[in-house]
């Protein structure tokens, strides 16, 4: 059987508000009114953005993080998506939304304790309203879920938003949420980003229909955004968020994007894929096309790309001495936070094992 | 003083957990109009109202992760697993996150979610309705596991639990929902870590909790016929133990067998037993048995009462431990 016998033949569509060209178009949907300042932030985030992964990068390749999950190709779909959010909304990201942390006030020095090794996750999320890294695919929905039906019966005017892959539509826990979103009519976006690959399998390895069109089977609306277009994530995730908290329910939006990069540093994506796709999304780049738009309405003159570059590439530079200067946690860390009550076993445990490495101080 | 069933007092616990506490929520399968297959929630939404007392879809995973997320949100939902064979879909919200997620979040995050799980056989049932998982989570670091044993327990210990700012998964002995006792409504009891000796004796000490606490009193009674001392000990807190009041016990006796119905084979009472011998090493007169369930399936109800430790097998292992 093929997708042609379902009846879902119908071509996707996708909203787009800025072309990889950098042209300005409308969609009957979506409206967005920018300023030129407003433009100029957005490509600031981008640049800053892909600073921190770029150099997030180059720590891993020098030995300083055990790993990295590089986001490069999907600053739009982080940053379109996170500017869209406002104080009271809540994040739940994976371990790749560095550009929504960004958006959200997170020292990027903060993502880069967990790949370094010292903590899990360096942050408090109700001081920024972005939730810890989720590395177990998909789990986060559901705690996205619960969280909006927390906000329900608070009775707050304020949405969930949660991030996950195109992998992930596959597991069990998202169409949990999914469902559950559905029933309890849950103030919560799921924001897909699909980007084309789950490490080595294509997209045809996890659906047979275009991943938005699944939301109408859980009995809520769905959308297909350019995820290279920074314009059309912020407003079609303005639109959903908006919708979540005028009691309207869940919406999934699927930016359709590309991970111009490997999985993560562990992975070699030469042998999976083909240059000539890499070459083809290189076209669409998600900078590019707003620094395109910047110059076409004159919107912004050299001097103010020189001063982004400059500032990239000081962040760059403090992230690295910050990543340097991270200490390594005392041994006693192991056995802190496990609990929030006292526990005999850890006392037990962590005196044990201080008195034992006492012993070589003697 | 009421006379309560096991699960009347359970009910009357959540009842006052939800009255203390309106952040305090239930959640499950058929916990709502039905009041929960075992009737443990019975009346709570008619009550609290259906935003507290949540009939959720039927998917377990669903449950523990919808309920992190409301824990973060600042709630305290009570979620009902329908049986312990169903525990299995939302093993992986309780040990990935569930347990976890405090420590990611470096104590930012407290998680004060309950797993209530109906617990082991002795009641004719289907395949996965009759089993004893709690080793899964006493190995989960970052949870608490506790079990109670008789409706006294069952009444201050869901509401400590409900109090607690640690994730605990709270199992309940389903074939002893239906045991009754007098229960003082509004009486705090034993604090939820410790264990309880329900029994004095002098000669071997019997270890037990949840359904087997009572096979254990039944066994100590027999044994008294037969002029033998047996000490029972509820440990009512499996992570962590209360090491005090066993190796108290086990030093004055000399002896101990480990009951549950879990299977044997790395079960509670392996690390019970690793634990008295280091504990107890120059008093014990011998080693430490174990009586459990074998290291098989559940069976096939027809054949529980061969899977069950029973007072026979209980005794048995009594006087193996006395023949040293």
């Amino acid at each position: 059987m093929t997708a042609s016998t379902t009846g879902l033949t119908a071509p996707p569509e996708l909203v787009q508000l800025l072309t990889p060209e950098g042209e300005r178009i409308e969609h009957p949907d979506y409206k967005i009114d920018l300023t030129a300042e407003e433009v100029k932030a957005l490509y600031r985030d981008l640049v800053l953005v892909r600073r921190i992964d770029l150099e997030a990068v180059a720590l891993q390749r020098q030995g300083e993080l055990g790993l990295w999950a590089s986001l490069l190709g999907q600053e739009a779909a982080q940053v379109g998506s996170g500017r869209a959010l406002t104080d009271v909304d809540m994040a739940f990201p994976t371990y790749r939304e560095h550009g929504v942390a960004w958006c959200r006030g997170v020292d990027p020095i903060n993502l880069l304790g967990l790949f370094r090794g010292v903590n899990h996750g360096g942050w408090d999320p109700a001081e920024h309203n972005f939730h810890l890294y989720s590395i177990v695919i998909g789990t986060q929905t559901l705690h996205a879920v619960g969280y909006a039906m927390g906000i329900q019966r608070d009775g707050a005017e304020a949405a969930t938003i949660v991030y996950f892959g195109d992998g992930a539509t596959s597991q069990g826990d998202v169409n949990e949420a999914f469902i559950w979103a559905s029933v309890f009519n849950a103030p919560v976006v799921f924001f897909c980003q699909n980007n084309q690959w789950a490490i080595s399998e294509p997209l045809e390895k996890q659906s047979r229909i275009p991943l938005y069109k699944r939301a109408s089977g859980f009995g809520f609306p769905g959308v297909r955004v350019d995820g290279n277009d920074v314009f059309a994530c912020l407003a079609v995730t303005r639109k959903a968020l908006a919708d979540a908290r005028a009691g309207q329910g869940p919406t999934m939006v699927e930016a359709f994007t590309y991970r111009m990069g490997a999985h993560t540093t562990s992975d070699d994506p030469t042998r999976y894929r083909v240059a000539d796709e890499l070459e083809a999304w290189k076209l669409k780049d998600p900078i590019e096309r707003v620094k395109a738009y910047l110059f076409r309405g004159e919107l912004a003159d050299q001097e103010f790309f020189d001063k982004v570059e400059a500032e990239a590439d000081a962040l760059g530079k403090e992230l690295r001495r910050s990543c340097l200067a991270l200490p390594d946690p005392a041994p006693e860390a192991l056995f802190d936070h496990v609990y929030a009550e006292p526990h005999a076993l850890m006392a037990d445990e962590r005196e044990q094992y201080l008195s034992y490495l006492a012993g070589f101080e003697r | 003083m009421t006379v309560l069933t096991l699960a009347k007092a359970l009910n009357e616990g959540l009842r006052a957990a939800m009255d203390a506490d309106p952040k305090v929520l239930i959640m499950g399968e058929d916990v709502g109009k039905l009041g929960g297959v075992f009737r443990v929630t019975d009346g709570l939404q008619k009550d609290f109202g259906e935003d507290r007392v949540i009939d959720t879809p039927l998917a377990e995973s669903g449950i523990i992760g919808t309920a992190i997320g409301l824990a973060i949100r600042g709630y305290r939902p009570v979620c009902e697993i329908q049986f312990d064979g169903f525990v299995f879909p939302a093993a992986d919200q309780i040990i990935t996150q569930l347990a976890k997620m405090p420590l990611r979040s470096l104590g930012k995050l407290k998680l004060p979610v309950v797993v209530r799980i109906p617990c082991g056989g002795g009641i004719g049932a289907v395949e996965h309705h009759s089993e004893s998982p709690e080793a899964y989570f006493t190995h989960t670091a970052g949870l608490r596991v506790v079990a109670c044993s008789n409706p006294v327990d069952a009444y201050t210990m869901i509401q400590d639990a409900v109090r607690s700012d640690d994730p605990i998964v709270f199992f309940e002995p389903k074939r002893r929902y239906w045991d009754k006792a007098d229960v003082e409504l509004g009486a705090p009891g034993l604090p939820l870590g410790k264990a309880k000796v329900v029994r004095t004796g002098n000669d071997v000490t019997l270890l037990a909790y949840g359904p087997m606490v009572k096979t254990c009193l039944e066994s100590a009674a027999a044994a008294e016929d037969d002029g033998r001392s047996v000490e029972v000990i509820d440990l009512r807190s499996l992570s962590p133990l209360d090491m005090g009041v066993i190796t108290e016990s086990v030093n004055r006796t000399g002896r101990c067998v480990v009951v549950h119905e879990a299977p044997v084979f790395t079960g509670l009472g392996g690390e019970l037993a690793a634990r008295i011998s280091e504990a107890c090493f120059f008093r014990l007169e011998s080693p430490v048995l174990r009586v459990g369930g074998f290291s098989t399936p559940y069976p096939p109800s027809r054949l529980e009462d061969h899977y069950l430790p029973d007072l026979d097998r209980v005794l048995d292992a009594v006087d193996r431990v006395l023949a040293y």
